[in-house]
């Protein structure tokens, strides 16, 4: 089966977890996952500044190297993305911020990109939300 | 044939950022034409006030966006009556034309959705 998920909850929120088992597993299960959109507080789990204590789970960077080992796409969503403070090199120069929080394997695009994803899986599953 | 998709917005419209997210993600759809309804569920009925008065609180007023919805192609408006009777709103009047929806409408509605997104 082909998956698109969606991801709204911040790292720190259960589902931010359950969103990256249900990815891994699914993969494991050997179903397809054509995109991963991180929208709303979502944007933080893609930001590639939180330090974690060493024996905690570091969330982002399971994300983070999860997607890169799959190679999957993933997009975090570029308005939710400003708005929180989370931007890559190109974004951080063109607002005149100092910082840059988002690297590859992450790509800042737009709500079209959950449209497209929805379009092209069988299911979308979202986690967090109300 | 292109999925269906629903949105559902539950939350009132300063209570973050969720409705104007929600309703970004409408119109972004309306934008490409695809099958697509709003339901206000919740708090998220309270949008449908006419009497926002953001700049109390230092916000922008949502009303013009979500007016814009039948403008992007999204027709399909809908509002849970028992939100609105929960919160005394029966009869109040709306910003937008929603159609009021019972609790069986209500289930009715998102199994003929394809997908379901709520915010």
């Amino acid at each position: 089966m082909k998956f698109a998920i969606a991801l709204f909850a911040p790292p720190h929120a259960p589902s931010s977890r359950r969103a990256l088992r249900f990815a891994q597993a699914a993969l494991a299960g050997g179903h397809e996952i054509v995109r991963l959109f991180f929208y709303q507080d979502g944007v933080h789990s893609a930001a590639s500044n939180p330090v974690c204590p060493q024996d905690e789970l570091d969330l982002s960077g399971e994300w983070r190297e999860f997607v890169r080992d799959q190679g999957l796409d993933a997009v975090v969503c570029i308005a939710a993305a400003l708005r929180r403070g989370v931007l890559d090199a190109q974004e951080a120069e063109r607002y005149q911020r100092s910082a840059v929080n988002l690297q590859a394997p992450w790509e800042l695009s737009g709500l079209g990109q959950l449209h497209e994803a929805t379009q092209l899986a069988d299911r979308l599953i979202c986690f967090g939300g109300p | 044939m292109p999925q269906s998709l629903l949105i559902i917005s539950r939350q009132a419209p300063w209570a973050g950022p969720s409705a104007r997210e929600a309703l970004d993600i409408a119109l972004a759809g309306g934008a490409f034409d695809l099958p697509l309804a709003m339901l206000f569920l919740d708090d998220g009925v309270f949008q449908l006030l006419p009497e926002q008065q953001p700049t109390a609180v230092q916000q922008k007023d949502l009303t013009a966006n979500l007016q814009a919805l039948p403008m992007f192609g999204v027709e399909a408006l809908y509002v849970a009556e028992r939100s609105l009777q929960e919160r005394g709103l029966q009869t109040h009047p709306m910003n937008l034309p929603v159609q009021m929806l019972d609790d069986s409408a209500l289930t009715a509605l998102i199994d003929r959705y394809d997908q379901v997104i709520t915010l």
